[in-house]
């Protein structure tokens, strides 16, 4: 009964759907305001990735509400699994070649992590892909040496620091400028390490906040099991 | 048949958003009602992908000096898909923590069998 309420209901939102798409071309240019960040983008904001330029520039408040929305959502996890836990248990520590091979891979994944971050304005990459690349880092020795736990209060510290560096950032934009998050940074020559602003700093801050936030939702997922 | 040429992307995704919901309003599992809302979730960002992409387009990155920006794809969609994705991620395990400890509360974790998640 249940099924058949579904697939007609579903059957519904599909013929909605169907009848507005065909309305929607696909494969033209439908935005104007995309074409224009791709024509001045390096010119306003120095960034060579027009992605990273949206995403930290032109779109950086909604980034920092998207970014709050990843920290309740940790904390949430948090405080839902703090409540009512049970003693850990002694766990069976993994074989000597899993533990050293994890022991090997976790510098050079750390590595890579930081160079997609801190690049995040010249390549594909950034603070959120470079963040997930770390804390995959920290999956990998949970897996491999499992009697390992990283310190809870660094990566909170380190959450909260990171957030904090991207308000304090934005608000020196608007003591120096009047607007929040203004790119008070000399802007520099595009397609150098060393340009766009404030973009790259941001992307380290938000690079450091979504590492060790997934590292410890990760950290709590792991304790419960 | 001119539709499905021309608007396979679109299908693609919204085939997903209706089977996330599909799952999400038949199945008695809760984890399997999560993964039911992990499939509406990827949906959506195809869709917005989708939405952005400009034919034979590349990515909006200028990677050396004088990269033709004719055929760029729109960069707002795929700015707000890099930030859905991750959100997602910590969505999922949100609501797999709340399986957890609903699974500790009541021994179940099937819908019909708890009585204040029945509908």
């Amino acid at each position: 009964m249940r099924k058949i309420i579904s697939i007609l209901l579903l059957s519904i939102v599909a013929l909605g759907i169907y009848l507005s798409l065909t309305k929607i071309p696909f494969g033209v240019p439908k935005s104007k305001v995309g074409k224009h960040y791709i024509d001045e983008g390096i010119k306003e904001t120095g960034a060579v990735n027009i992605v990273t330029s949206v995403v930290v520039s032109y779109r950086g408040f909604d980034t920092l509400g998207e970014v709050t929305v990843l920290f309740i959502a940790a904390t949430g996890l948090a405080v839902v699994l703090k409540i009512g836990r049970r003693k850990a248990t002694a766990v069976e520590p993994a074989s000597f070649v899993l533990a050293t091979g994890c022991r090997v891979l976790f510098p050079l994944i750390l590595v890579f992590g930081s160079y997609i971050f801190i690049h995040g304005h010249l390549t594909p990459g950034g603070g959120f892909q470079g963040g997930a690349i770390i804390a995959s880092a920290f999956l990998l020795i949970y897996l491999g040496c499992r009697e390992r736990r990283i310190n809870e209060k660094a990566y909170k510290s380190l959450e909260s620091l990171g957030g904090l560096f991207f308000v304090v950032v934005g608000l020196i934009g608007l003591a120096v400028g009047g607007y929040f998050l203004l790119n008070f940074l000399p802007k520099g020559q595009p397609y150098r390490l060393l340009s766009a602003g404030i973009i790259p700093v941001i992307y380290i801050a938000i690079g450091f906040k979504v590492g060790s936030e997934l590292a410890g939702i990760i950290d709590n997922l792991i304790e419960e099991s | 048949m001119s539709f499905l040429n021309s608007y396979i992307y679109y299908v693609g995704a919204f085939g997903l958003i209706l089977i996330g919901l599909y799952i999400i309003l038949v199945k008695h599992n809760l984890i399997k009602v999560i993964i039911g809302l992990g499939i509406l979730d990827t949906g959506v960002n195809l869709f917005l992908i989708c939405v952005g992409y400009v034919a034979k387009g590349t990515a909006p990155i200028f990677s050396r000096p004088g990269t033709d920006s004719e055929h760029m794809v729109d960069p707002v969609p795929q700015a707000l898909v890099l930030t859905a994705i991750v959100i997602g991620v910590a969505v999922l395990a949100l609501a797999l923590s709340l399986a957890i400890r609903l699974y500790q509360h009541y021994g179940t974790l099937n819908l019909r069998k708890i009585r204040e998640q029945k509908w």
